[in-house]
């Protein structure tokens, strides 16, 4: 048995603590200690994305980061992705584009398109397929993802 | 109802407005199977046999009980006895009796306070095995010298002197086919092999379920029908289904293998042990592959016979599945159905066999049966075309079924849509899109009955006019919208003032699950007849209060209007105008309808797919990848091309990626999705779709489901394609660029 071990972290902008187990990842912290439960477990092994978050701005699988880890640090998720009550365009686009059919794989993929458009407002096709290859959609084909990704960037650089 | 009226206009249906439960997908506030709890809830683990087949010969809890934390182990001593056929096939594969009989296999499960002390605890329960002969390939598993698995499982079907891991035995057909053989120029067999494969739902199946020591249960469980996780878990635990309330979680994916159960008996056995406290069961990944719902391996022998001209005289299958180590879960039936259902053919002989192998039990997989069969039928009608030097969808369209054709199943087809499908892809600009070197072109077509199944719907309106719809069908994929989008045609009012809710099983009488690409057609067929009853009630309400015969009030735009000038002159009474006074006009006004429906209508599809092989690596590209599907109707036509598309990429993983793939020791070797790879994003190319409607006129809208169909043509059509480009023939799934580099090299 081992002791736990107290966290202060940074969600969607809150300070939050909670006690982690130091074998606990940071998406069972999120989910089973700090309530939020739109990062997804698909895998547990880093392969499907459903758990992406950023972590002081950069894009992790939070399954294979552990809670401890998350000690002063800044994290993001989906749960903080729209902003006073305003969706991000991305989620917007995913709604209007039917770019979602069972949602579980959503948040992840939000949250991994935020941080490629981020980086490229412009990407092109195969640069958003491959920015999202680590993020498994077993619904839709992709199609409706991309252009749903696509359209949002078009928009997003449009209302710079 | 003719299908030109049913071509005019609606207002709502075949629009694409966004779905209700978008917002709450989009915002991670859409709750899953794990994404419940509750206080003094407990986590549960299971203990897994290791091997593939081995007897048990002792089980060992005692350390895991020790553990402080530790409240319930159950094994298979704790369940009921006495249950036979499938119910009992159900309580085995939820906890091994004497024998487990795949590696992954659940033994024990335990309960505790944390999730890591309940693998911890799942780590201290001893099992003694005696390791037994395992047979995993379903060809092996027929051998003479091939162990017996499991005595006695063959049912009457099966015919004398086959081997004893042959459970179930089907012969049909029609017509002579040996004169069908006879009058062809030529006549080819082959065999063809599909590798088993994984539904892959992105979500793990996860399971709260909670039972006192009286035998009431709650659970809240992802499922695609919490009706048959209610029966399957009241059988398996011996309680009745009236004391077991399930609620479905929203669905992460099932593609048919979450229509079962696999632990979630489990949680209200633990449950029970540990005094009434809730138990969370989430699977891992690899508990996932290892012990859930893979669809069954299949060894195919095909022959047709064939004109020059194309004209297919006859055509006959041996089909060989194994669906794991018990019976009943190989889609012979199915397979046999689909395998020639796109073609007119005077003589057919069908045979399949199911093989019991030590392999987890399968579950359905979207259009269970129909992808193997076509990618044997269908890449051999494309060797046989490219022999003849004929165009593939011509020689489709010249032995197409079509309204009045006998189905190669028995049941003569009404109005079918496969003949339009056809024509629809061979106009498609994608048919004539030159080819460069090591590129092919490749054509398949596929076919799945479609499913009507019980169902039960309700609907009430509310005091403000809007209406509330209960359907017992998860919404997997849009079907809140499709069913919203015809009640609020069908009521005359606004889609935003629909609600329809999916509810738990004390809501409402049995459904099916949503499988078989019923629930837009099943649940939505009871919906508009649900609201049809609502709006006769309201023209009564109207009749009474203008004081004419009821018969003298007309439904439209929403609202009760005199049925022309001698029914007298009264306003419209608005659907709001009525909800706003039922109390006081006779209560409540609410449409209930239930019925295992008829008028099911098939859906045909046919798939182009272009491909380019590097000849140094084997490795196939996908250029680019048409769907042409008949949906009789689109209600919402964003998520048909979505069902459309979705399929199109699970049938391109099995043909060219995915495959369970076994040790020597009868264990499964690629249990995560690094192994398990199914197609990501970079994988694939914009899936184009064409959206065919030849209305179903057994559905008031005519719609057919669309989901199941566009699995079945990947397979057979990337052969195909793969055949054009390098001119060799893979008859093996899947077409792993090593196999490919290896028919290339074979070929010379």
């Amino acid at each position: 048995m081992t002791g736990k071990i107290h966290v202060t972290t940074t969600i969607n902008g809150d300070t939050v603590e909670f006690l982690a187990d130091p074998r606990e990842s940071l998406l069972d912290c999120l989910r089973d200690h700090v309530g939020l439960t739109g990062s997804k477990e698909g895998c547990g092994t880093g392969d499907c994305g459903a758990c992406s978050v950023r972590l002081d701005g950069t894009l992790v699988c939070s399954c294979l980061v552990l809670g401890v880890e998350a000690e002063g640090k800044s994290v993001e998720t989906i749960e903080g992705m729209a902003k006073d009550g305003e969706l991000h365009p991305l989620q917007r686009k995913f709604i209007e584009h039917a770019a979602l059919q069972c949602g579980f794989c959503t948040p992840g993929i939000l949250v991994a398109a935020k941080a490629l458009l981020e980086k490229n407002p412009d990407p092109t096709e195969t640069e958003i397929r491959f920015w999202l290859a680590g993020n498994l959609c077993r619904c839709t084909g992709y199609d409706k993802i991309i252009r749903a990704v696509q359209d949002a960037a078009a928009e997003m650089r449009g209302a710079k | 109802m003719p299908k030109d009226d049913m071509k005019s206009g609606y207002r709502l249906v075949g629009t694409r407005p966004n779905r209700p439960d978008g917002l709450d997908k989009v915002t991670g506030r859409a709750r899953y199977g794990a994404d419940a709890n509750l206080p003094g809830m407990l986590w549960a683990a299971v203990v897994r046999s290791p091997h593939a087949h081995a007897r048990i010969i002792s089980i060992d809890a005692s350390k895991a009980l020790a553990l402080p934390g530790v409240k319930a182990v159950v094994t298979r001593a704790d369940l009921p006895t006495g249950l036979t056929g499938e119910n009992l096939n159900l309580q085995d594969n939820t906890l091994a009796g004497d024998k487990a009989l795949y590696d992954g296999h659940a033994v024990a499960a335990v309960a505790a306070t944390s999730r890591l002390l309940a693998e911890e605890a799942a780590r201290l329960v001893v099992v003694d095995y005696e390791v037994l002969p395992h047979v995993i390939d379903v060809d092996d598993a027929i051998k003479p010298d091939a162990p017996v698995i499991r005595e006695g499982m063959a049912d009457y079907s099966v015919p004398e002197g086959m081997h004893g891991n042959v459970v179930r035995y089907m012969e049909e057909g029609h017509g002579d086919i040996e004169a069908g053989f006879a009058a062809a120029d030529i006549v080819r067999e082959q065999t063809y092999r599909t590798e088993a494969t994984h539904q892959g739902y992105i979500e793990p199946h996860a399971c709260l379920g909670q039972m006192g020591e009286d035998g009431r249960g709650e659970m809240w469980v992802c499922t695609q029908g919490h009706w048959y996780i209610r029966r399957m878990c009241s059988a398996v635990l011996g309680i009745e289904a009236a004391n077991l309330r399930v609620t479905p979680s929203e669905i992460g994916g099932g593609f048919g293998g979450k229509t079962t159960i696999f632990m979630e008996p489990l949680t209200l056995a633990l449950s029970k042990k540990a005094g009434g406290k809730p138990v969370k069961l989430v699977m891992s990944r690899s508990e996932v592959l290892r012990a859930t719902g893979p669809t069954a391996s299949a060894s195919m022998d095909v022959k047709i016979g064939m004109k020059k001209d194309g004209t297919i005289t006859a055509g006959q299958v041996y089909f060989r599945m194994q669906g794991g180590a018990f019976p009943g879960m190989s889609p012979i039936s199915e397979a046999l159905q689909c395998a020639f259902a796109c073609y007119d053919i005077p003589a057919l002989k069908h045979e399949a066999v199911e093989v019991l192998a030590n392999r987890p039990k399968a579950a359905a997989y979207r259009a269970p049966g129909s992808p193997m069969a076509a990618f044997a039928v269908e890449s051999l009608v494309d060797e046989m075309c490219r022999e003849l030097g004929l165009d593939p969808i011509e020689t489709r369209l010249k032995n197409a079924v079509r309204e009045g054709s006998r189905s190669s199943f028995g049941p003569v087809y009404n109005q079918i849509g496969l003949v339009e499908t056809l024509e629809a892809t061979r106009a498609h600009p994608n048919y004539a899109i030159p080819l460069g070197p090591n590129q092919g072109r490749g054509v398949g077509a596929g076919f799945w009955m479609n499913h009507g199944g019980e169902t039960s719907v309700s609907l009430a309106i509310g005091e403000d006019g809007t209406a509330q719809v209960m359907v017992g069908t998860p919404d997997i994929g849009g079907s809140r919208a499709s069913i919203g989008l015809m009640t609020a045609e069908t009521l005359g009012i606004p889609y935003e003032n629909v609600r329809v809710n999916v509810v738990e099983t004390g809501a409402l009488g049995v459904n099916e699950p949503t499988h078989g690409s019923r629930a837009t057609f099943a649940s939505g067929k009871a919906a508009v007849e649900a609201a049809r009853q609502a709006i006769a009630e309201m023209c009564r309400r109207a009749a009474a209060e203008w004081g004419i015969d009821e018969d003298a009030v007309e439904w439209k735009d929403g609202a009760a209007h005199p049925a022309g000038p001698n029914a007298g002159k009264f306003p419209p009474l608005s659907i709001a105008d009525i909800g706003a006074t039922m109390g006081s006009t006779g209560g409540p006004i609410s449409g209930h309808h239930e019925s295992t429906p008829g008028g099911v209508g098939a859906s045909f599809g046919c798939h182009v797919v272009d491909v380019e092989v590097d000849p140094e690596t084997g490795r196939t590209t996908i250029l680019r990848y048409l769907v042409v599907q008949d949906a009789g109707r689109a209600i919402h036509p964003a998520y048909v091309e979505g069902q459309y598309q979705g399929g199109a990429a699970q049938g391109i993983g099995w043909a060219l990626n995915e495959a369970y793939i076994y040790g020597r020791d009868g264990r499964l070797q690629n249990t995560v999705f690094l192994d398990y790879r199914i197609p990501v994003a970079s994988d694939l190319p914009m899936i184009d779709t064409v959206i065919v409607e030849v209305p179903n006129p057994g559905h008031p809208y005519g719609v057919r489901g669309v989901g199941e169909t566009g699995i079945t043509p990947p397979l057979p059509a990337i052969a195909n394609a793969i055949h054009a480009a390098t001119g060799a023939r893979l008859r093996a799934l899947p077409m792993a660029p090593p196999k490919v580099l290896a028919a290339i090299k074979a070929k010379g």
